[in-house]
């Protein structure tokens, strides 16, 4: 992967600019020693790595204000960070660029349960956002597996989703409103605690844009109360084709599960190695959640049962307890932690029609026997948002490389379905190159002028999202 | 000036490229907000009809300018609906036309559903368009999760027609509920029927619409609640919510769901009820701000209102001896005030002014700016959304 060359003015000034950050900070908040910035290198894409000139950590609005000014006045580029749990390398420095962490930002400035809203700074936890409110029996729906460590702000960037966002959304869905400086220092409010903010919808274009248009500081988050409980059921199938459709047949009959997840064959014996849930040796697995009390639960269970015992499942296990349902989850859950034990993995997060199932995966299947990788398949059916692990082995030279022609195979395959390539993890630098696959030049371009509109510099997060020549003629 | 009314999304192209505006979009003429002066109208209405139905994926892609009506037939026949309810403002402004579904999108029109499901933007997976300088142009695409580039879908729903004038669209659906139960409570004053609508919408009981019509509209003020799904669950929840909501005042459940009905069509505000003198606003605010500004805004304006949303959206009405642009500008004033937003949604008096909320400079620059971006020539639409 290709990354513009550094600017040898500013890492000439680096001095220059690090006295500068430190003028406006308080003690330790900007990182430099280049012992400590390699902290900063990269995010959860450890395949590319740079350390950046300088790291800082703000602890307010206004701080990030200040900084954001020196930068723009000196011409350096910023790339924001949240807790660095990226999939897509969405927080991968350059070798001129400032890191501006957002870690010191955690604090909750209102709750308000009549308006089912709470306002955070934004480097707080996902689910210590859920944490702040749970005790009075509300949540944060956006459940990213990741939601230990990653930030809001982060999923604010990638508009991330979770297992539960099929009945939720997203976090663009959940999202009320922020406080935003731009790249030249100036902060600007976005909505707020109501629904619907005024005006073009700004909100929606930030979320998502990964950092390229403003540094969030502040969100306000929908909350919502917590349902009285959830239990899952676990199906199995001879086929993918007829998960596949069961999964279809379940959402046309009205019922709408928290969660539709899939799990073929290579996984199952992956984490059953690994985790010992006891599944079913099947070909494909669903896990499906519905929500409620408990007669509700068993009505909605009964139901998918009929519907799933048309399409002659192999195994067949309702939850009828807290435990039951643990064990249905540990698998899943553990999904990941296995397939690395296997082997190094690269996880992609195209997203397709859901009734191309049953294609995908075979055409995948195809793939991978040609290509000689194996390749895992867990994933959110229930919205199409797959996630193929494609197994490789990093110390063995030319592995990776086929892995990513392998990855950038099934990322076409994708589009050309109807789909795209990401659905919750973004573009960042891993599928920068192949956005000319989803749109045309006309259709980047006039995100790119959104671009000119907030960073006309090009400052923010530099080398992300657009292909770098079509970015050419715009960055520095 | 004869109405431009392309027959094609290339025809669409060709005739915005050619003009030199301005341009005024019309989808079926059910939405109008403010005036575009001497413009010409171009119409979607001949980009009709639906393009791709996967009921069980759960998404439809439909041509601008089909109308509602049509979609709504085909997502019943498939026991699927559009879960974000988009109001129906004819009896309200006496429009003949028949709303489109790109009307509905570009206005991000969106009913009592709102405040469970989602706005009309929160359903619009992708979109095609057609920008100032008559470049067709898309983005997002039919897939319920895509995080691919910026999403443009948010930034055209709800922009009416100023970036561009949409020549498809594509939304997710929902299955169409099985039963419905509406629980009731009357007598309340403002104050406690948001916090009734509170209390409900804060509860395990996954109401999907929370509406109040207080005494100035209604001689005994009713606060309805919405339960939907299955029916043994429906009545559970019902029952459930009945008990909730028994503090406040004499509750009641009913199957009957006439009551959501008048709500999406506004009939409390319509002209067969109030004459053609009036004009309508929705004002966006916290719940908790709703009763403290309508209070205070009824103490100066002789106004009907109704809430909906818990309290978080209001719809004002004000007839033909109102000086509809002072109240305009109190609305405003309120708003800005305690957060929010106000919106003149239909007017029968020509007042001078911005119709839409005024923002912030920094805001107003970037939007500015942005249509500079999607419309250089600045003809689409000019005038509204505050340029
Ligand atoms: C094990 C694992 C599981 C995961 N599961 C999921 C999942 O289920 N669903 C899902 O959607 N994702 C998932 N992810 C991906 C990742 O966790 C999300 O993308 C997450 O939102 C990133 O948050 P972060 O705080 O770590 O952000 P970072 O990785 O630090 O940054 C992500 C992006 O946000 C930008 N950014 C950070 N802070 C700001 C700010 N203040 N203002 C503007 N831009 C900013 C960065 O520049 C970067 O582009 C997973 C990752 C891992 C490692």
């Amino acid at each position: 992967m290709q990354m513009p060359t550094p600017s040898n003015s500013i890492l000439s000034r680096k001095g220059h600019i690090v006295a500068r950050l430190q003028s406006v900070l308080p003690e330790g908040a900007v990182v430099h020693d280049p012992v400590q910035t390699r902290a900063y290198e990269c995010d959860a894409l450890t395949a590319y790595k740079c350390p950046p000139l300088c790291a800082v950590l703000p602890a307010s609005t206004e701080e990030v204000s200040a900084i954001m000014r020196i930068c723009f006045e000196e011409g350096v580029p910023v790339v924001p960070r949240g807790a660095g749990t990226s999939l897509a390398g969405g927080a991968l420095p350059t070798e001129d660029s400032v890191i501006l962490g957002v870690a010191r930002l955690t604090d909750v400035l209102e709750t308000s349960y009549d308006d089912r809203i709470i306002r955070v700074q934004s480097g707080r936890t996902n689910l210590s956002v859920t944490g702040a409110v749970e005790e009075d029996g509300f949540f944060y729906a956006p459940d990213p597996s990741s939601q230990l460590a990653c930030a809001i702000a982060g999923n604010i960037a990638m508009n991330s989703g979770g297992a539960h966002c099929l009945k939720y959304g997203v976090t663009t869905n959940n999202l009320l409103g922020v406080t935003m400086v731009m790249a030249d220092g100036e902060v600007v409010e976005i909505g707020g605690g109501y629904m619907d903010a005024a005006g073009l919808d700004l909100l929606g274009l930030i979320c998502g844009s990964e950092g390229q248009l403003g540094i969030v500081t502040e969100a306000t988050l929908r909350i919502l109360p917590k349902p009285e409980g959830a239990r899952p059921v676990l199906i199995g199938f001879d086929t993918n084709e007829v998960a596949g459709h069961c999964v279809s047949d379940i959402i046309k009959s009205g019922i709408l599960p928290v969660a539709i997840e899939f799990m073929d064959r290579p996984c199952i014996r992956a984490t059953e190695a690994f985790a010992g849930a006891g599944y079913p040796d099947c070909e494909a697995l669903l896990i499906i959640e519905v929500e409620g009390s408990d007669a509700e639960i068993d009505d909605q269970l009964a139901r998918i049962v009929e519907i799933a015992k048309a399409h002659d499942p192999v195994e067949v296990r309702e939850s009828k307890s807290a435990e039951e349902s643990a064990k249905i989850w540990l698998g899943r859950k553990s999904a990941f932690g296995a397939m690395g034990q296997i082997n190094d993995y690269m996880c992609l997060d195209g997203t397709i029609p859901v009734s191309e199932l049953p294609r995908v995966l075979k055409r995948i299947g195809e793939m991978s026997k040609d290509y000689g990788l194996d390749v895992g398949n867990v994933f959110h059916a229930g919205d199409g948002n797959m996630h193929p692990l494609i197994l490789f082995d990093a110390n063995k030279p030319g592995d990776l490389e086929k892995c990513e022609a392998f990855g950038a195979d099934i990322l076409s395959l994708c589009v050309e379905v109807g789909g795209c390539l990401t659905g919750e993890h973004g573009v960042g630098v891993e599928k920068r190159d192949l956005m000319t696959k989803q749109y045309r030049p006309e259709d980047l371009e006039i995100q790119m002028a959104v671009k000119d509109v907030f960073d006309p510099k090009w400052l923010l997060n530099p080398a992300k999202v657009f292909p770098l020549e079509a970015s050419k003629g715009r960055r520095g | 000036m004869t109405n431009l009314t392309p027959q094609s999304e290339a025809e669409l192209a060709d005739l915005v490229r050619a003009s030199s505006g301005p341009l005024r979009i019309m989808g079926g003429g059910t939405r109008p907000i403010g005036d575009v002066a001497n413009a010409q109208v171009l119409s979607t209405a001949a980009l009709s009809g639906i393009t791709l139905y996967e009921p069980g994926a759960l998404t439809l892609v439909a041509k601008a300018g089909t109308p509602l009506d049509e979609i709504d037939a085909a997502l019943r026949a498939e026991n699927q609906m559009l879960a974000f309810e988009p109001y129906d403002l004819t009896g309200v402004t006496g429009a003949k036309g028949a709303s489109t579904i790109g009307g509905v999108v570009a206005t991000n029109a969106s009913g009592a559903r709102r405040v469970q499901a989602g706005a009309a933007r929160d359903f619009l997976l992708g979109v095609r368009f057609v920008d100032g300088e008559g470049q067709v142009l898309k983005n997002g695409g039919r897939v319920m999760k895509n995080v691919t580039g910026y999403d443009l879908v948010k930034l055209m729903a709800g922009s009416w027609g100023t970036l561009g004038v949409l020549s498809e669209v594509s939304l997710k659906v929902l299955p169409m509920p099985e039963h419905v139960m509406t629980v009731a409570v009357t007598g309340l004053s403002d104050e406690d029927a948001v916090a009734a609508m509170s209390a409900a919408l804060g509860s395990p009981f996954d109401v999907t619409g929370a509406v109040h019509a207080p005494a100035c509209i209604e001689e005994e003020p009713f606060t309805m609640v919405r339960v939907e799904g299955f029916e043994g669950s429906v009545q559970y929840r019902a029952e459930k919510l009945k008990e909730l909501l028994g503090r406040y005042g004499d509750v009641t459940t009913s199957e009957n769901a006439e009551g959501w009905k008048a709500m999406r069509e506004m009939v409390a505000f319509s002209q067969p009820v109030r004459g053609s003198g009036g004009a309508l606003w929705q004002l966006s605010l916290k719940p908790s701000d709703a009763s403290p500004v309508m209070a205070e805004i009824s103490d100066r304006f002789d106004v009907l209102y109704s809430y909906d949303w818990g309290g978080g959206r209001v719809w004002v009405w004000a007839g033909e001896e109102v000086d509809h642009s002072a109240l305009h500008g109190a609305l405003q004033d309120s708003a800005t005030r305690v957060g929010g937003h106000a919106t003149l949604i239909h007017s029968a008096s020509a007042f001078e002014g911005p119709k839409f909320q005024l923002q912030s400079p920094v805001l107003s620059r970037l939007s500015q700016a942005l249509r500079a971006k999607f419309d250089p020539r600045g003809i689409l639409n000019p005038g509204l959304m505050g340029a």
